[in-house]
């Protein structure tokens, strides 16, 4: 079963893109990243799927229901992460946490405890007082507490310290080995690539690239870095070039052989060749879009 | 009913502060009476012939030397004006604040309707209403009795129903208001509430702005008008609660399909 389907969704703010024409699937039970910039188009897209925004066109169904006529039985399943994670200020954290489990009409207490155990949140402040990082914490227990089946997480990590985001994560892959489905948009791809199984990438409000993350990663082209001095001429199919005092590193796209054969008989005192990371590949594709 | 004990809470401190201010105000105004009706020889006259001023405020058409006559005017313009400001905040900060403090979106991303929120927000302004009026009537029947004039319960029931009901119907135009806004919503309360006064003002003053009556709800809960008349105008407050119910109407209906950015 599908945990999102989305299919031909369009946004607009007046007159300003928000997504369009926009197509995506995550199946049940998968850890998916969904990748983009600033303005790509990743907020509106959940905020949409959530009912926080009306979609202009297009249909969006979460475990098969319509998310239009059954808003409320679907977000019985969800928890949501916001990106700015704000909460009533005069609030203190437990009574946030209480307040989010009673809306859910759910006894969260055991969970949301063990939760801000290992988050190492203190229940008794008030939100005003609350860091960032600290506020990220607080929606994260409100949104995993009850157990959902689909977590949808708005850049999560953003503030958390790294041994929080380890923690997290370690959260994360426990709630996906029990089942649920793990829907993560970010900006940091390096998370993406290390916990994600499949992933999408959004530009300028179309999905424009949606695999697995390995085969993401593997667009046929590597990263290149050559030690000595060499004349690379006579090769194309060369991208983001740098070069370095004696050295040169760059994407290249084309045939091993021309390379090899490039290199031949120049003065090369190192080589390396290697699979490009996410981040590149991230790179390869905003950068076609550049006009 | 999760979200109205919620909003209760949240609004308790301005409840408290505005129930003692006009509580206290009112209080104040009960408790010098005795000191003044001895000056009022003279006073009763001179309120009563100062034109516009004099028709303005009903003083024309009650006795200023009587208690009630007294209570009126000077109490119903602190409950009336303050009632009116105080409803005017509750009403249009109800939904709008979920916006401006962006709490929205965890508000709303939580298995209730938009429905369910703008019925129980309206229900918490509706109880914060009933509040602050139960409490003040409290304290002007208290201080009534410490000065040791006897009540005319009678006057004073339709005087305190009167500007409950002018609360209940800005609250409810202001609601509607709030279904639109997000930031900036104080301004617009308290300027609905001062201009419905001042409309009222008018309609007093000139003959040709008689139908003003019909849009304000001070009209109806014109002190004086209610203390000579010995009752409230139905027909202004059919007028009032339609307002009222339009507003609550269009919040409803603003609020469930507006995008929450």
């Amino acid at each position: 079963m599908d945990a999102i389907k989305i299919s031909g969704l369009t946004k607009f703010y007046g007159k300003a893109r928000g997504v369009k024409n926009l197509d995506l699937r995550v199946e049940e039970g998968e850890f998916f990243g969904f990748i983009g910039p600033n303005g790509a188009g990743k907020s509106t897209t959940i905020r949409t799927v959530l009912g926080l925004l009306k979609a202009d066109a297009g249909n969006m169904d979460i475990f098969g229901k319509d998310t239009q006529n059954f808003r409320n039985e679907i977000l019985k399943e969800v928890g949501y992460l916001s990106s700015e994670a704000l909460f009533y200020p005069g609030m203190r954290v437990r009574e946030v946490i209480l307040f989010s489990a009673k809306l859910r009409g759910r006894d969260c207490e055991k969970e949301g405890e063990k939760l801000c155990e290992r988050l190492e949140l203190d229940l008794e402040k008030k939100v005003r007082e609350l860091s960032l990082g600290n506020r990220k914490k607080l929606g994260i227990v409100c949104a995993l507490q009850h157990k959902p089946r689909l977590c949808i997480l708005d850049e999560p990590t953003s503030g958390l310290d790294p041994l929080m985001q380890r923690e997290f994560f370690s959260i994360l892959k426990e709630r996906n080995l029990a089942g649920a489905t793990i829907f993560l948009s970010s900006h940091i791809l390096s998370e993406v690539q290390e916990y994600c199984s499949k992933a999408a990438v959004i530009r300028e409000g179309s999905i424009i690239a949606c695999d697995r993350v390995a085969r993401l990663a593997n667009t046929g082209a590597k990263r290149i870095h050559i030690k000595g001095k060499v004349n690379l001429s006579g090769l194309s199919d060369m991208r983001d070039i740098q070069n370095g005092e004696g050295e040169i590193r760059f994407l290249y796209g084309g045939k091993m052989e021309a390379l090899i054969s490039v290199l031949s008989g120049q003065k090369v005192e190192d080589l390396e060749i290697v699979e490009p990371d996410l981040e590149e590949v991230f790179l390869h594709y905003y950068q076609d879009g550049v006009e | 009913m999760i979200l109205v004990r919620h909003e209760l809470r949240q609004g308790r401190g301005a409840l408290g502060i505005w129930t003692a201010a006009v509580g206290l105000l009112l209080a104040v105004c009960i408790f010098i009476f005795p000191e003044m009706e001895n000056e009022m020889g003279g006073m009763g006259d001179l309120f009563g012939s100062m034109g516009s001023f004099t028709e303005a405020f009903g003083m024309d058409r009650v006795n200023f030397g009587t208690f009630i006559g007294f209570y009126s005017v000077e109490c119903g313009n602190i409950l009336g004006l303050g009632g009116a400001l105080f409803s005017a905040l509750c009403g249009v900060g109800a939904l709008a604040k979920e916006e401006s403090e962006h709490t929205a979106e965890f508000l709303l991303t939580h298995p209730i309707s938009r429905g369910r929120v703008t019925a129980e927000k309206l229900l918490a302004v509706m109880l914060e209403i009933f509040f602050f009026n139960l409490c003040v009537y409290g304290i002007a029947v208290i201080s009534i009795s410490l000065c040791g004039e006897p009540i005319p319960w009678r006057e004073v029931n339709l005087l305190h129903f009167a500007y409950w009901l002018l609360q209940v119907e800005i609250a409810g135009i202001c609601f509607g208001f709030s279904a639109f806004l997000q930031r900036g919503t104080a301004g617009v309360g308290l300027g609905i509430a001062i201009l419905f006064y001042f409309l009222h003002l008018i309609a007093n003053l000139s003959k040709n702005a008689k139908f003003l009556r019909y849009i304000t709800p001070f009209a109806y809960a014109d002190g004086a008008e209610i203390v000579a008349e010995g009752k409230i105008a139905i027909g202004l407050v059919v007028c009032g609660m339609l307002y009222a119910v339009g507003g609550i109407a269009i919040a409803f209906l603003w609020y469930g399909k507006k995008d929450i950015t």
